[in-house]
């Protein structure tokens, strides 16, 4: 397997009775940038922890880098940075001096160090307040110097666990540049978690999503979102659930609060003759699908995001597809 | 190597950062050495600092910061004589000069047991996972832990013995310096002692119970406050494998002369003690994982 970076065979991790990562098997080749998308407690931070050294497996087997993780684990350290879902930056100390504390962790040389230091500063625009202790930093603050901390050493394999967590939209689009451009010129492996389904979108070459330990789906954006298929059409109004079951270009309905949103194939076609079933129907809506959509389809937690339990009302309705 | 210094480094930038913890590390110590070492001193037996044993006092005193070879202070070596009420175990020095080696060695050994247990901190605070991650061995982040906590008990230790010079007991410069020297093991294995308990403890509610059951233990069964020699069975067999008992032997036989122990004992005992812990330290260490 020479151009896969991360090999894992039924890798699992256990935590009292919980399993928290459950036989997952993935291949990540070299250079590729790889998303964990998943409802929170699925295992994603555990599934880096282990992949990156700090966690045993309970059982099964992982490689970084052609390394098995719990055999050599100082070997599998040299080749991976990380950038915690958890801040991690040393209060009691500056911004700066986190950096070189880390440079000096990772061997750099004495110039190669301060320069790559001022150039990440730069990045998280952190230069200013770089002096000061980082204890006098915002949350945001505290998560750009952890960014700049992660990319500081340049390793083969980044892990970004929700790396723009708690970011300004400003600072957020300046990180996604950033790894989007490290990605297209260097020869880095990155395995980003994010709950944000435009940064997927945007960064991934491929997406894993996984729910209860387990990887549940794989594919690029553009494969996951087919396999929802269609556009999702959003009703607002008095609709009749009952009628729609009969039309066979409708995939799914979640409807609730009297607002449906509706998954139709081919939905410029189908609109007219869904308009005609749905009843009074006071406002419509088509977009095409998002990666927002595949999540919730495959994990199945849109139920706990609509509040409300008696005006709710959920059915999915499968119909074959007409392909 | 590189690794080793990178900790250090941060561990001694962050003690100077801590002033308050620097001060609260010495109340203790220093209530002992005024209250107790005062009351006891005089109090208990106000036979004990009459005017004649005051000026025999004194004199040594004198002739100690005149400074003098080691051979000429053999000499002045004082013998032990059994305890009683409570005065000073050792002649020509009152209870609080007695104690005095034994306070020195209970800041030695409350910072380094505290600064030990501060990697629970790290954990909690999650600052560890960033060297968790980090190429260098757990070896190396041991060893940079524990020789990292040395400046910070050395320089509670000097400032221990500068109060010493100037109220309790003025001593050459030689026998200050001896006593850091001595000091270095001696914060070196209580710090792996508390790196040790530290990487396997969850919480820092642990650390109230480390501290009752095996700091403030090991400070009274060393013979810090009282003669070994004078004292029952039980307690000296107790002494006998409490690490600090040979820790306070040691600087009271550089400051005052006067010990149970040859140095050689002395020693050979601290240096088991520092092995022995760090073969313990780097073997927890290697199987720190992330708590989180
Ligand atoms: N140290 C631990 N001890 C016990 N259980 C743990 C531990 N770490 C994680 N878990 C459990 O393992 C499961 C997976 O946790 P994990 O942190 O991997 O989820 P996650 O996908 O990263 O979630 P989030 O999106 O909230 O970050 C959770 O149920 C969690 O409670
Ligand atoms: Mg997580």
């Amino acid at each position: 397997m020479p151009s896969l970076i991360i090999h894992t065979e039924k890798l699992s991790r256990r935590f009292d009775g919980l399993i928290a990562v459950n036989e997952i098997s993935l291949d990540i080749p070299k250079g590729e940038v790889f998303g964990l998308l998943g409802p929170n407690g699925a295992g994603k931070t555990t599934f880096i922890s282990m992949l990156s050294t700090l966690l045993k497996p309970t059982s099964g087997r992982a490689w970084v880098a052609g390394i098995e993780v719990s055999n050599d684990s100082l070997q599998v350290r040299k080749n991976i940075g990380i950038v915690f879902q958890e801040p991690s930056v040393d209060d009691l100390l500056t911004g700066r001096e986190n950096l070189e504390l880390h440079a000096m962790l990772y061997g750099m040389a004495r110039d190669e160090r301060k320069k790559r230091i001022s150039e990440m500063l730069e990045l998280v625009s952190l230069s200013a307040r770089a002096d000061s202790f980082v204890k006098t930093y915002s949350g945001g603050m505290r998560r750009r110097l952890e960014i700049a901390r992660g990319l500081l050493h340049q390793p083969k394999v980044l892990f970004l666990d929700e790396p723009t967590l708690g970011l300004d939209p400003a600072a957020r689009k300046i990180i996604w540049n950033y790894v989007k451009n490290l990605s297209e010129t260097g020869d880095i492996t990155i395995i980003l978690t994010t709950h944000y389904m435009e940064e997927a979108d945007f960064l991934c070459d491929r997406i894993g999503i996984i729910d209860h330990g387990r990887i549940v789906q794989l594919g690029s954006p553009e494969e996951l979102k087919r396999k929802v298929g269609g556009d999702i059409v959003i009703l607002e109004g008095t609709i009749e659930i009952e009628a729609l079951k009969g039309l066979n270009f409708i995939k799914s309905v979640h409807a609730g609060n009297g607002k449906a949103e509706i998954t139709v194939m081919d939905a410029a076609d189908n609109l007219p003759v869904l308009l005609k079933h749905a009843g009074e129907i006071d406002r419509v809506e088509i977009r095409p699908v998002t990666l927002e959509d595949v999540f919730l389809k495959f994990t199945g937690h849109e139920i706990k995001n609509e509040e409300s339990q008696d005006t709710i009302f959920e059915r999915i309705v499968s119909v074959k597809t007409n392909k | 190597m590189n690794g080793i210094y990178a900790i250090l480094l941060r561990e001694v930038k962050i003690f100077f950062r801590e002033k308050e913890r620097i001060i609260s590390i010495l109340v203790s110590p220093l209530l002992f050495l005024f209250v107790i070492g005062r009351s006891i001193g005089t109090g208990a037996n106000p036979v004990r600092d009459t005017p004649v044993e005051v000026a025999i006092k004194n004199a040594e005193n004198i002739q100690i910061i005149e400074g003098q070879t080691k051979d000429s202070l053999q000499s002045t070596v004082v013998q032990a004589r059994p305890i009683s009420n409570g005065a000073s175990p050792v002649q020509g020095y009152t209870y609080q000069q007695f104690i005095f080696p034994g306070i020195l060695v209970m800041v030695c050994l409350f910072t380094s047991i505290t600064y030990g247990l501060y990697i629970i901190w790290d954990k909690r605070l999650d600052f560890l996972k960033e060297v968790l991650v980090a190429p260098i061995s757990r070896t190396s982040l041991f060893m940079g832990k524990s020789i990292g906590g040395i400046t910070g008990a050395m320089i509670e230790v000097v400032i221990v013995l500068l109060i010493g010079y100037f109220f309790i007991l003025p001593v050459p410069l030689w026998k200050f310096l001896l006593c850091v020297l001595w000091l270095i093991p001696v914060s070196y294995m209580v710090a792996n002692i508390g790196l040790s308990i530290g990487a396997r403890m969850k919480s820092m509610e642990g650390f109230g119970l480390v501290m009752s059951f095996l700091t403030w233990p090991m400070f009274f069964f060393s013979g810090a406050l009282f003669e070994i020699s004078g004292t029952s069975p039980v307690i000296k067999t107790i002494s006998f494998f409490d690490p600090m008992t040979y820790a306070v032997d040691m600087v009271r036989r550089i400051l005052l002369g006067y010990g149970n122990f040859s140095a050689y004992t002395n020693i050979t005992a601290v240096g088991f003690f520092a092995v022995l812990t760090t073969f313990i330290g780097i073997k927890f260490f290697g199987e720190l994982q992330q708590t989180k």
